[in-house]
């Protein structure tokens, strides 16, 4: 016997399980990004003077960083359209992409860290500071945890094709809505912080 | 995925096993372990409190000093109480485990919707469980800022405080990931006929809890990597700006704000507690229909009160908060959707205590612990009221009246309802009977002490007697009356633990007893019963998956020929 | 989805990445109109909800979806505007310290 609806969709939902369980959790992460940008909405409107993020972060590089998530999700999402059209070859292109960008995007994070270390400024400096480092580095570890998942799927784990290709394609798309959320985080995070 | 017999070796078999039941098993035992410890490390406190700064027997070679607990480890022990009895206690009982056994079988699936989550989420609360008990053995020992954790203390507390946290973040991912099963398992896997409205009420406390975890506990996570930074990095999110310590202005930058703390964590901590009675609303809600032979009166009533509970459990949560000095509209705000959601609670205790008449009443073990649930959580639920109005909790915040509350809801509430749990499917676990004799014991001796225990916290808060005191009022002109009650507690509470052991050699006489194999000795309805054998089978749960044609308490039909009809009978 | 679908996706997916692009840019530029904060948090947070709901219904499919999950984003959203704001209202008339 096997657990039904892990590849089919269940007809009255609409969804096959990984589906609907990825979206459970992504609600859940939209609660604890939540709960951080709760605590910013009231440590900002708790004091008279808030430093002008513009300042003190790097606009220039975070836009280019938005851009790169942006993009990522472009390859992420196109690297699952490849699999529904049976394009394996594709599939590894767009997905070694998706992968390129995020690295960038890391990079691009260390700069800035460093950049703020060497200026002494350290989460402990002020509140502002302190809910940039935390805020970002949260999304870092998402991002390092994205990256994770689709190396694995982009080598190891892309057997699957050859033994069950509907299910692979799924997972693809699963990791690809995981994606689309850290995507989707930075595009609050970005104005919120380097702009208001 | 296969699950055709392969080899498996004992390890994957029982320790690693993806299995519901097994998974099931294993948070019932990790709990009931971590709810003896927890009622062990109040046993020691309220020696404490009735013989102040005398030597405790027995543990008293532990706690150097003569013997005598001091204060600071007597926060520790509040605080570890209150969070092992939580999170490491009710919860993973409630929902880990019997939601895990359960759900899958009385919806008709072979298993949860991903196992191997499954088993991972259980193994994270293993793990955040040992952080806990890290705890006790750092320098400064466990953490001791109460299970509420309020900064600028647990800011600047020892480093028992930065465990507390670890361990929290762990046991949240354990249960988040506990919430998705349930959630997707509920949604996608009922079987064939399996409607939302023939779902027994169990199920729907399940999946109603579920929803709760998912939602509410990320802001507390989010809120422990906040103040893990205040704690690690200097940041000063919960610390205000000009902070004296012992004499000492702190260095560091300041502008933080401790209600940030407050609102994060009582997002959580509200909901939270809707979690802790909701499965023991299913619990007994099955034990009543079973051993009244008629079906549950108000279904709907049921169903809809208990979800309206759930939303308005995330819109109350700031009545812990009255008196922080928010302002008056908030506050209103706040009185206002406590005094509503009182409503629904109102509702399904009525509800089941309608469904009593005209029943044919079965006393057996279950039902004793069932019954006793519903007048103690009244009397719990009743003694929210005034603490729901702001008014009133001017006088009761933060004295034991408040301790009394929340306990007779815990305890002789949600506590009575899992051990009914447990023996109403004991029999379906193991295929054995327990001692009705030592059942009864246990229920009655329990019953007793528990009301010992709890309800003289009740007149020495209204006396004004502050919680968290270590001497128990013995420094406080008006606790002077009411002081004598302490003794009184004390005792209740080591007797109420003796009369545990009743549970304990049932439990374990029971195990050593003859497997009598009865699929069904309790004539119930619902699938868990009428379609699995006892225990079911390690793979797949059922001969046959069974479909579904009625409703989950249709006892006592009139055109039948027995008193009961399996949801899986067709009309 | 049949291989005509995908290919009407995919043309979907280019036309919200220019799309997405050009409201970055758009982001940027807002934020150079020395605007008080008030209009300055509105503006900046209608922009990124337009990101957003196109990240959401293009790239995650929302748009295809049934009913069982926009019940979950619903729940989910609700919650996380209560804990956004009414935080805040602790504030309205306060009790000075």
């Amino acid at each position: 016997m096997d657990i039904p609806f892990t590849v089919k969709n269940r007809p009255d939902t609409g969804l096959y399980n990984g589906k609907l369980g990825v979206w459970l959790f992504l609600a859940s992460e939209v609660m604890l990004f939540g709960g951080l940008f709760s605590a910013y909405v009231f440590l900002r409107t708790g004091v008279d003077n808030w430093p002008v993020g513009a300042e003190i972060l790097n606009v220039p590089l975070a836009t280019l960083n938005t851009m790169f998530l942006i993009t990522s999700s472009v390859t992420m999402v196109m690297s699952w359209a490849s699999l529904k059209l049976n394009d394996f070859k594709k599939f590894k292109l767009y997905a070694g992409l998706t992968l390129l960008l995020a690295c960038l995007f890391l990079v691009v994070k260390y700069f800035e860290y460093t950049a703020k270390f060497d200026h002494h400024l350290f989460p402990s400096t002020n509140n502002f500071l302190g809910i940039y480092f935390t805020m970002t580095g949260l999304h870092v570890l998402h991002v390092i945890g994205g990256i994770i998942v689709i190396f694995f799927f982009w080598m190891p784990g892309a057997k699957m094709w050859e033994s069950d290709p509907e299910r692979f394609t799924n997972r693809i798309e699963i990791v690809g809505l995981y994606w689309h959320f850290v995507d989707l985080v930075w595009i609050f995070l970005f104005p919120v912080l380097y702009l208001l | 995925m296969s699950t055709d017999h392969h080899k498996q070796s004992f390890w994957t078999k029982y320790v690693f096993s993806t299995d519901h039941k097994i998974i099931g098993i294993q948070y019932g035992i990790t709990s009931l372990v971590w709810l003896l410890f927890g009622f062990a490390l109040m046993m020691v406190m309220r020696y404490q409190l009735a013989y102040p700064e005398s030597p405790v027997p027995f543990v008293g070679g532990l706690l150097g000093d003569g013997g005598i607990l001091p204060s600071e480890m007597y926060n520790s022990l509040g605080a570890m109480h209150g969070t092992i009895m939580i999170f490491l206690g009710v919860v993973p009982l409630a929902f880990g485990a019997f939601g895990n056994y359960f759900v899958p079988l009385q919806i008709g699936a072979i298993d949860m919707a991903f196992p191997k989550l499954n088993a991972a989420s259980y193994w994270m609360y293993f793990v955040g469980s040992v952080i806990m008990a890290v705890g006790f053995f750092v320098p400064g020992g466990a953490a001791n800022s109460g299970w509420t954790s309020y900064p600028p203390l647990a800011d600047i507390a020892t480093t028992g405080q930065t465990v507390w946290l670890l361990g929290m973040i762990m046991l949240i991912t354990s249960s988040l990931l506990g919430s998705i099963n349930i959630l997707a398992t509920v949604i996608q896997l009922r079987t064939e006929g399996m409607t939302w409205m023939k779902l027994p009420i169990f199920v729907w406390t399940q999946f109603i809890t579920a929803f709760l975890l998912l939602l509410a506990f990320p802001p507390l996570e989010a809120a422990g990597v906040l103040q893990l930074m205040d704690r690690l990095a200097g940041t000063s999110f919960f610390m205000p700006s000009g902070l004296v310590v012992s004499g000492e202005v702190l260095t560091n930058a300041g502008g933080g704000s401790p209600l940030l703390w407050q609102h994060l964590f009582w997002f959580l901590a509200h909901p939270e507690v809707y979690v802790l009675i909701l499965p023991a609303f299913g619990i007994v809600t099955e034990i009543i229909a079973n051993n009244t032979r008629k079906p549950i009166q108000g279904y709907k009533s049921l169903v809809y009160s208990m979800v309206f509970l759930g939303f308005m459990s995330f819109i109350v949560w700031a009545h812990h908060m009255y008196l922080t000095g928010m302002g008056t509209s908030i506050g209103a705000f706040f009185q206002t959707t406590t005094m509503i959601i009182s409503i629904p609670s109102v509702v399904i205790l009525t509800a089941l205590l309608l469904s009593l008449w005209g029943g044919s009443i079965r006393f057996n073990t279950p039902m004793l612990f069932a019954l006793g649930f519903l007048p103690m959580f009244g009397i719990g639920g009743l003694t929210g009221l005034p603490l729901g109005l702001a008014a009133a909790d001017i006088h009761l915040h933060d004295t034991y009246y408040v301790i009394g509350h929340f306990h007779y809801v815990v305890a002789p509430g949600t506590i009575f309802a899992l051990f009914a749990g447990i023996y109403y499917w004991f029999p379906k676990m193991t295929g054995k009977r327990t001692n009705e004799l030592l059942g009864k014991l246990h229920f009655f001796f329990s019953f007793i002490f528990m009301n010992g225990v709890f309800m003289p916290m009740f007149i020495q808060g209204l006396a004004g007697v502050s919680r968290r005191l270590w001497d128990g009022g013995e420094y406080y002109a008006h606790a002077a009356d009411v002081l004598y009650l302490n003794e009184v507690m004390s005792m209740s509470a080591w007797l109420l633990g003796l009369s545990q052991l009743f549970f304990i050699i049932n439990m374990i006489i029971s195990l050593k007893g003859e497997k009598t194999g009865e699929a069904n000795p309790w004539d119930a309805t619902t699938l868990d019963w009428t379609d699995t054998t006892s225990p079911p089978l390690g793979h797949g749960n059922f001969e046959t998956v069974p479909s579904v044609y009625r409703g989950p308490y249709e006892y006592s039909v009139p055109s039948a020929s027995n008193d009961f009809s399996p949801q899986s009978e067709k009309g | 989805m049949t291989p005509e679908e995908v290919k009407h996706h995919i043309k979907t997916y280019v036309l919200v990445f220019v799309a997405l692009a050009f409201l970055t840019v758009v982001t940027v530029a807002i934020s150079f109109l020395d605007l008080s904060v008030g209009p300055a948090v509105v503006l900046a947070l209608i922009v990124a909800s337009i990101k957003g709901s196109l990240v959401a219904c293009y790239f995650m499919h929302l748009i295809d979806e049934k009913v069982t999950i926009y019940w979950t984003l619903l729940a989910t959203v609700a919650m996380f505007l209560v804990l956004m704001f009414v935080p805040l209202g602790t504030m309205l008339n306060h009790t000075q310290m």
